[in-house]
């Protein structure tokens, strides 16, 4: 019991089954799925489908944090990778071609390769701090947005790019794959091959990794462009669920959202050692609990207070050194007239 | 001299009478032209040049906007900037990306480079007594377009161009009055709010309320913020679907989180415009290309061509005249039939 209580895991996976038992007692058919034109259907589906962005985003964070870095520009990359889609998109002559949709799919990839290729540069070329090089674009990156849609939502009717966001396979959402995918080249990558280790060595100390003859520089560079690749395909799905692309709105916070779900899943911002796991259920717990809040019908006004006191509430579960002095304070508790008696005596 | 400013003349005109009103009876003209003359030579220069220079001089205007959150507001933008052009306004033009923080520091630039005239759509309704307090101390009039402030001083603002948001709430709760005048079972409604505390979102709330309160079979079992995005949309009303079984009505703030509600609706195989009733508000092209085909039963249009309307008053308000304190625009509804008869005319 004890060994389970100190896996990373245990505080995170409680925080989720505990919002999911809060769900089960509000609404007892919140776990209900039924088939619906060939695929699931249910709430648990729409976290898994409304999260899935949220989990790319983090993912791609998570390797960044363990460099002891910070990448605060995925959002305007989120919106950009849209943009550029739906723009290759409206302006093409038969929006359902299959090509067009790839195109589409690979310039935006690619642009968000550049993209993390320029934060990776100004980190580790330019030795600029991590939170400063990536402010840059985070700032920049929502005016590239609305350049890319010209300060306008652009509307697309491809139900060949739609099927990125909004598609089944298996009668499961399309994403949710996409995300398996990625999380799975993320851990074989950092768990099956020594990348993990180069990571968390940076994270640790650059300069002594580099003397210990790991390219610390290339490291955080591919880091970066894992960043941003991520935060591309997390943009293609947004933008490709709502069949439209929104350079002011897409993303919008998702880089503290993405951080927050990194921190909930045990990674510190320290740098040096990472749980991808622990980054997928902070995700979905961030996920959960904007469902619930849609589905009990906070009003809109304290939303976000509530939000905040859930999050402030699992920061300090996860906490050890508060956990710690609940309990001395729990265990140790003396009325202040016995501790005078011990004295005298 | 021949390029003087006409406001500059209005400013010399206005030092003038202050200088007059300062001085009490006791001072002759003469001694009142000279003041002003040696405080400020150039404008007391102009005034003997009068108002034969003055027609030349741009106007220049500064409209700070909300930011491309719609459709709507696209057509909104595009309409300012054409008729600005076509009025020969010279229009400074800055988008605040939906927070208020960037439109107070835009209307500040613009004071700072002395426009003539500064127009904004507030993003939100209350916090803007001190810039505005700062545009009158320039001596610079505010209209205000589409959105109103809550601000208790009307003297801060010359007047207000647009939408009476609460009778377009109004109008959408009449037409669910007339709809389910017959109901005899309760009529469970879902709200889709706009941005929490802007103008529209609070009027359109309270204007529907107040007419559906006469019927109390109507009721709104659910109301959330959806942010006027269709993104949000989709994802609230999703939730709404789930926690909710026996939605009869959605009325939605705006068109295009409608749209989004309409794919989520469609998603959980029920039929929008028929399983579950749609009022938007707005009436813009994607909504009413909706509303033709059956989706959206019924459109209080919000019309966002306000460009020719503000270009008038800000010529009158640098002329001196006077306007009205607030002006409404046209608008009308439409029911999905007439929205396909609408549609191939609508130029947004």
């Amino acid at each position: 019991m004890n060994g389970l209580m100190k896996h990373h895991l245990f505080w995170p996976l409680v925080v989720l089954a505990a919002l999911l038992l809060f769900n089960l007692l509000y609404s007892p058919d919140f776990f209900q799925l039924v088939m619906r034109d060939g695929h699931l259907y249910g709430s648990l589906i729409d976290i898994l489908n409304f999260g899935s962005p949220l989990i790319l985003v983090a993912i791609g964070m998570t390797l960044v944090i363990a460099t002891k870095g910070i990448d605060l520009s995925v959002g305007s990359v989120v919106a950009i990778s849209g943009a550029m889609a739906c723009l290759t998109i409206s302006e093409g002559a038969d929006q359902q071609a299959g090509g067009l949709v790839l195109t589409a799919v690979g310039m935006s990839l690619g642009l968000s390769l550049v993209l993390g290729l320029w934060n990776g540069f100004l980190v580790a070329g330019a030795g600029i701090q991590p939170i400063i090089a990536t402010l840059i674009l985070m700032v920049a990156g929502r005016g590239i947005a609305q350049l890319i849609t010209g300060g306008q939502i652009i509307t697309v009717t491809s139900p060949a790019y739609e099927y990125i966001g909004a598609g089944s396979l298996f009668a499961l959402p399309f994403s949710i794959f996409i995300v398996i995918a990625m999380y799975i080249a993320a851990l074989l990558l950092t768990r099956k091959t020594a990348l993990g280790l180069f990571i968390e060595s940076v994270g640790c100390n650059p300069k002594a990794s580099r003397l210990a003859g790991i390219r610390s520089g290339l490291v955080t560079v591919a880091v970066y462009m894992f960043c941003g690749l991520c935060a591309g395909i997390a943009g293609l799905i947004l933008s490709s669920n709502v069949s439209s692309a929104d350079g002011n709105n897409a993303g919008l916070w998702y880089e503290l959202d993405a951080i927050l779900a990194v921190v909930i899943g045990g990674t510190s911002l320290n740098g040096g050692r990472f749980y991808l796991t622990g980054t997928l259920v902070g995700a979905l717990i961030i996920q959960t609990l904007t469902t619930t809040i849609y589905m009990i019908g906070v009003s809109p006004e304290i939303t976000l207070v509530v939000k905040a006191f859930v999050v402030l509430a699992v920061c300090l579960i996860q906490s050890e050194s508060f956990r710690k002095k609940l309990v001395h304070r729990w265990k140790t508790r003396r009325y202040p007239a016995e501790r005078e008696v011990t004295r005298h005596v | 001299m021949k390029k003087a400013g006409k406001w500059g003349a209005l400013l010399a005109l206005t030092g003038m009478m202050l200088v007059a009103a300062g001085c009490g009876n006791s001072a002759s003209p003469a001694a009142n032209s000279s003041q002003p003359a040696a405080s400020t030579p150039a404008p007391a220069a102009n005034n003997s040049s009068g108002g034969s220079g003055a027609a030349e001089k741009k106007i220049t205007l500064g409209f700070a906007q909300v930011g491309a959150e719609s459709g709507w507001r696209t057509a909104n933008t595009k309409s300012v900037q054409e008729s600005a052009a076509a009025a020969g306004i010279d229009l400074k033009f800055s988008d605040a990306q939906q927070k208020q923080e960037n439109q107070i520091k835009a209307i500040r630039s613009y004071i700072q480079q002395k426009v003539d005239v500064i127009a904004f759509s507030p993003v939100v309704e209350s916090g803007w007594d001190t810039v505005l307090k700062e545009a009158k101390d320039a001596g610079i009039p505010v209209i205000l377009t589409d959105r109103a402030v809550d601000s208790k001083d009307t003297s801060l603002y010359v007047t207000f161009l647009g939408s009476d948001f609460v009778e377009e709430g109004r109008k959408a709760g009449q037409w669910m009055l007339d709809q389910f005048k017959d109901a005899t079972e309760d009529v469970n409604i879902v709200e889709l709010q706009g941005t929490t505390g802007s103008a529209p979102a609070n009027d359109r709330k309270a204007g529907f309320q107040e007419v559906i309160q006469s019927n109390p079979k109507l009721k709104i079992i659910a109301s959330q913020t959806g942010d006027f995005t269709r993104a949000k949309g989709k994802e609230v009303m999703q939730a709404f679907l789930k926690a909710h079984k026996d939605i009869d009505v959605l009325y939605a703030h705006n068109d295009d989180m409608a749209l989004g509600a309409i794919q989520a609706i469609e998603a959980a195989g029920l039929k929008p415009g028929v399983d579950i009733k749609i009022i938007s508000v707005d009436a813009v092209k994607d909504g009413m290309q909706a509303a033709s085909e059956g989706k959206i039963n019924f459109i209080v249009e919000c019309n966002p061509l306000l460009g020719p309307q503000l270009m008038e008053i800000v010529k009158n308000v640098v002329d001196g005249k006077q306007v009205e304190k607030r002006i409404v625009t046209k608008e009308g509804t439409f029911t999905s039939e007439q929205a396909k008869e609408a549609l191939p005319t609508r130029q947004y």
